[in-house]
């Protein structure tokens, strides 16, 4: 990837922020004001100065050409990653070429450049190293996953009793045993190497008391559960495709082997979930030639922004590989040939009767599919009730939204967006009904460039 | 299988599952410890088939499409500001502002221009434009007009957006205009109160004379405190065919509704009421040429007799106040400005209010003068009672308190405004000036803009801390031209510490000025994105 010299939009710089607060603060930072002896150089760096609350200014330099993402270094004393001060020197640096003019690096930032490209250049050695002395000796990599699998099938096999013990006794006593029940069976999984398991029945503990049809869910993911173990203890027999999804689901790594596939990949949805360790970030990408979506995965400790942002509406050309598994949505992002640039490539769309279908047979290659995407087209959000439907363009049928996506204000620049009239819609259809992710209207807008004119504006739901 | 036995089997899973195996059999009798595992077989099967076989729902009523909005689509880039300003909910930062522009506050400005420009807002920002409006009742004009039909269309699905179809500007698209006459009477006959309002101000901004004709029509049945606000709107194009109906209002049973009557009718000069306070009024001031200089000379009424209390006076004075004067001020407030050049022998408003007063009467007088300046709008007065901006006593004969002058101001011309603000700030500085200000156009008058700069420095120069001219920088920050943001950037340097001035007084003000001209330029960017191309 040769992003050298080629300065980013402001979207992207926005989209690399920790959270709201941090897109704020460096959004007002973003003008030359507080800012000295800023500047840019040919290798992709940006640098500057930052007056503060204190008498020293802020030493603020960020490096952009590093292919593994972006890197940033502040003597400030935030812990947020990147900081305010990044933040707003790199907007200063992709609105305005007076402000950042090229030039040298000053010292200081020369020093941590250099240091920092010594260092990734000795990781690099060190990592081919490593990989090498893995290839040569297959045998004790083959006894550790044998060790792995004998201890995720003794896990297994404990659950299923678990599982057995509960049905004996009832779902109904489950509501009485609370949460540490489960806790500590998740924890025994944990044990067992398989964190697909442990995250289940950590779910499972969160149903009851879950409000209304509470028993119906609760049955629902014990027998999804007793199903995944059931594939996890027959393996062998399974067809290759849904063993990998077993072993995919039960959580054992797996990395993406499929084919690279080159194209123009159009950042359909992007958003965060995050707990108390750890921040996950979902895009789900749609390829112009190929017509594939698929799902990026890309992870941050907590308080600090996944590295891959791929601000919505924006295209470029790249490889990706799958991941092992029939059906699997989820891919690596390989090599990247060109920068995100605005993009009139929208996905098909299809009716509401046709998206759930759609959700229906990817349960064929993946029974524990929650959600399927889809792209509705020519849908009117209608409120019904306490909830929300998109209603086909017949007026016929309809998608439920998921309870809490009607409760998102994604859903009101939705609603904002139809004001009545069909839009089309991107989302996530599944069990629990739709999540709306993004959504345009179709031949309107043009603000995203020449040719977005014709193609709608995306607006982000979530 | 059918989909209703399908549903029963589930159902009958579910009951099982609930009571546990230990006390109920499965469907398909299976015994002992196997039963929980043919339980959770069959339930595997049935939630995979439920899930796969998910059929879409029958749709609900759909709503009614939003009114078309024919206004031009907003240029990108203003597009994308629009979204930042948006961002910014007060409360999020909080203590110190340090150099960055205070966004929130830059809202209304860009709201204004946006409107000035005709532009549609994009559908996507509407939710939060109705927040901001939500939040802040100052911004909800110019927020929902510019927000348009599709608001309302909103605010009508979400509770919380409720206040939109309240203060729609004369009710949107959603109330009658005048040249749909039935649907107009039927609302005023049926519609709420608040409904009822915005229709008779929107049908008074377009007709006066429809507005009053409806009001006529009920005015006998109406209760006293719905009169009193429907008579407030008259005070839009105010016209003299409103006098009969107003005359008749003056013996109304509520006494707030004849107050307001004889004030509306006091403002019109040629109304009788006008005339008849004008006797009144000129009938207790007098030129006295006994002594060596011409001298104004008082005698308050010495009672308040019935025709005065129809005509509006209020007879009991506030405590603390004397009866006589009170009335007095009563009476001159409500006499048209230009029975005093009459009364005094030809003189200009500024040789009457140069004349000496005798007795201590002359802030009553000129207190008076200042109110009717401001009912009446009447330049020359306020240009008179203002005096010029220089003199010592900060703000000529007539207007004692900044409140007064600036109500004075508004009377001017923006030019005329802008100049005499100038004045006072390159005299008295800028303690007393902020009131003044607000009453400025925007972006202020290079003279006015330089005055204020001036006077910044000024201060900074004398070594005070920058807070104590908070709500002054605040307000330049909004409206000084941006154009001045070169001038300014000398000023925004770290200067020297000098003997006697505060202790880091001088990195503040840099810091303030470095705000100022940050939020300039960022309002020049702003005119820019929303300036249409050519």
């Amino acid at each position: 990837m040769t992003q050298q010299g080629v300065r980013w939009t402001a979207e992207q710089v926005l989209a690399s922020a920790p959270d709201a607060a941090s897109r704020k603060a460096g959004s007002k930072l973003a003008a030359a004001g507080p800012w000295s002896q800023a500047g840019t150089s040919d290798e992709g760096t940006v640098w500057g100065l930052c007056k503060g609350s204190g008498s020293k200014p802020y030493q603020t330099v960020v490096d952009v050409a590093d292919p593994s993402g972006p890197a940033y270094k502040c003597s400030c004393p935030s812990r947020k990653f990147p900081c305010k001060h990044a933040l707003g020197l790199l907007l200063l640096w992709a609105a305005d070429d007076g402000a950042v003019p090229h030039g040298q690096a000053p010292d200081w930032a020369e020093q941590w450049l250099s240091g920092r490209r010594t260092r990734a250049a000795e990781r690099t050695t060190r990592t081919g190293a490593a990989s090498g002395a893995t290839s040569a000796d297959p045998e004790a990599a083959l006894r550790r996953a044998e060790r792995r699998a004998e201890r995720i099938t003794a896990g297994a096999t404990e659950l299923e009793q678990r599982l057995g013990d509960l049905l004996r006794g009832g779902l109904a006593a489950a509501e009485r045993a609370g949460y540490g029940l489960w806790e500590e069976t998740a924890a025994r999984m944990v044990d067992a190497q398989a964190p697909g398991l442990a995250a289940r029945v950590r779910e499972l503990g969160a149903i009851p008391g879950s409000g209304p049809g509470w028993p119906v869910r609760l049955l629902e993911e014990c027998a999804l559960l007793h199903l995944l173990v059931q594939g996890w203890l027959r393996r062998e027999r399974l067809p290759e495709g849904l063993a990998a999804t077993v072993r995919s689901r039960v959580g054992l790594p797996g990395s993406p082997d499929g084919p690279p596939v080159r194209d123009r990949w159009l950042a359909l949805a992007q958003y965060d979930t995050a707990d108390t360790r750890l921040t996950t970030r979902r895009i789900w990408v749609h390829g112009a030639e190929s017509g594939r979506t698929a799902l990026l995965l890309s992870y941050g400790a907590a308080g600090r922004a996944p590295e891959l942002s791929l601000p919505v509406g924006l295209a470029f050309e790249a490889e990706v590989s799958s991941y092992p598994g029939a059906g699997q949505l989820r891919a690596a992002l390989g090599e990247r040939f060109t920068v995100p640039e605005p993009a009139a490539i929208r996905p098909p769309g299809v009716t509401p009767a046709e998206a759930a279908a759609r959700y229906g047979e990817a349960l064929r290659d993946d029974p524990w599919l929650d959600s399927y995407p889809v792209t509705l087209a020519g849908v009117i959000p209608t409120p019904d009730g306490d909830g929300w439907q998109l209603t086909d363009p017949a007026g016929e049928l309809a998608l439920p939204l998921t309870p809490s996506a009607g409760t998102r204000p994604g859903l009101w620049r939705l609603a904002a967006l139809s004001g009545g009239t069909p839009v089309t819609v991107f989302g996530e259809c599944g069990h629990r009904g739709f999540t709306p992710l993004t959504a345009w209207a179709e031949g309107t807008g043009g603000a995203d460039g020449a040719d977005g004119a014709v193609a709608g504006r995306m607006v982000t739901l979530c | 299988m059918t989909g209703t036995s399908a549903a029963s089997a589930w159902e009958e899973l579910v009951t099982t599952a609930l009571l546990g195996t230990d006390r109920r059999m499965p469907v398909g009798a299976v015994h002992g410890r196997q039963a929980p595992v043919a339980l959770v077989d069959a339930a595997a099967v049935e939630t995979v088939r439920r899930r796969a076989g998910i059929r879409p729902v029958r749709a609900a009523a759909r709503p009614e499409p939003a009114a078309a909005d024919r206004r031009a689509a907003l240029p990108p880039a203003a597009t994308r500001r629009l979204t930042t300003l948006l961002a910014d909910r007060p409360g999020t930062g909080g203590g110190r502002r340090g150099t960055a522009p205070d966004l929130m506050e830059l809202l209304p400005q860009w709201l204004a221009l946006a409107n000035a420009y005709g532009y549609a807002a994009p559908p996507e920002a509407l939710p939060a434009l109705l927040d901001a409006a939500r939040g802040r009742t100052d911004l909800r004009p110019a927020a929902l007009a510019f927000a348009g039909p599709r608001a309302l269309w909103l605010a009508r699905l979400n509770s919380d957006w409720r206040f939109a179809l309240r203060a729609a500007p004369g009710g949107g698209s959603a109330l009658p205009g005048a040249d749909e006459p039935d649907r107009v009477r039927r609302l005023w006959q049926e519609g709420l109160f608040a409904e009822r309002v915005a229709l008779l101000t929107g049908i008074r901004a377009q007709e006066a004379a429809a507005a009053r004709e409806l009001l006529m029509s009920t005015w006998a049945t109406e209760r006293a405190e719905d009169r009193l606000m429907f008579l407030d709107t008259l005070r839009t194009g105010l016209e003299s065919a409103d006098e009969p109906f107003l005359e008749g209002a003056l013996a109304d049973r509520s006494r707030n509704v004849r107050a307001t009557a004889a004030e509306l009718l006091s403002a019109l000069p040629d109304s009788a009421l006008a005339g008849r306070m004008a006797v009144r009024a000129t009938a207790c001031v007098a030129v006295d040429h006994t002594g060596d200089t011409p001298t104004l000379v008082v005698e308050a009424p010495h009672a308040c007799d019935a025709g005065m209390e129809r005509d509006g006076v209020v007879a009991k004075a506030p405590a603390g106040r004397g009866e006589r004067s009170w009335w007095l001020g009563q009476l001159v407030e409500a006499t048209p400005l230009g029975a005093w050049s009459g009364r005094f022998g030809g003189r200009t408003p500024e040789e009457i209010v140069t004349l000496p007063v005798a007795d201590d009467w002359q802030g009553e007088l000129h207190a008076a003068w200042c109110r009717a300046a401001v009912r009446q709008r009447d330049p020359g007065w306020s240009r008179a009672l203002l005096g010029a901006p220089s003199t010592p006593e900060a703000g000529g004969p007539g207007a004692v308190s900044s409140a007064e002058r600036a109500k004075l101001l508004a009377t001017l011309e923006a030019d005329e405004r802008a100049a005499w603000v100038a004045g006072f700030i390159g005299t008295h500085g800028l303690s007393e000036a902020f009131q003044l200000l607000g009453v400025c156009a925007v972006p202020w008058a290079p003279p006015l803009g330089r005055a204020v700069v001036d006077a910044l420095d000024i201060a900074r120069d004398a070594g005070s801390y920058p807070w104590s001219f908070s709500g002054v920088m605040g307000l330049a920050e909004r409206c000084l031209d941006p154009a001045e943001a070169v001038r300014l950037d000398p000023l925004a340097a770290t200067p020297e510490e000098t003997e006697g001035a505060s202790p880091g007084a001088g990195g503040y003000w840099a810091e303030a000025f470095q705000r100022l001209t940050t939020t300039l330029r960022l309002r020049a960017a702003m005119r820019a994105e929303l300036t249409p191309p050519p």
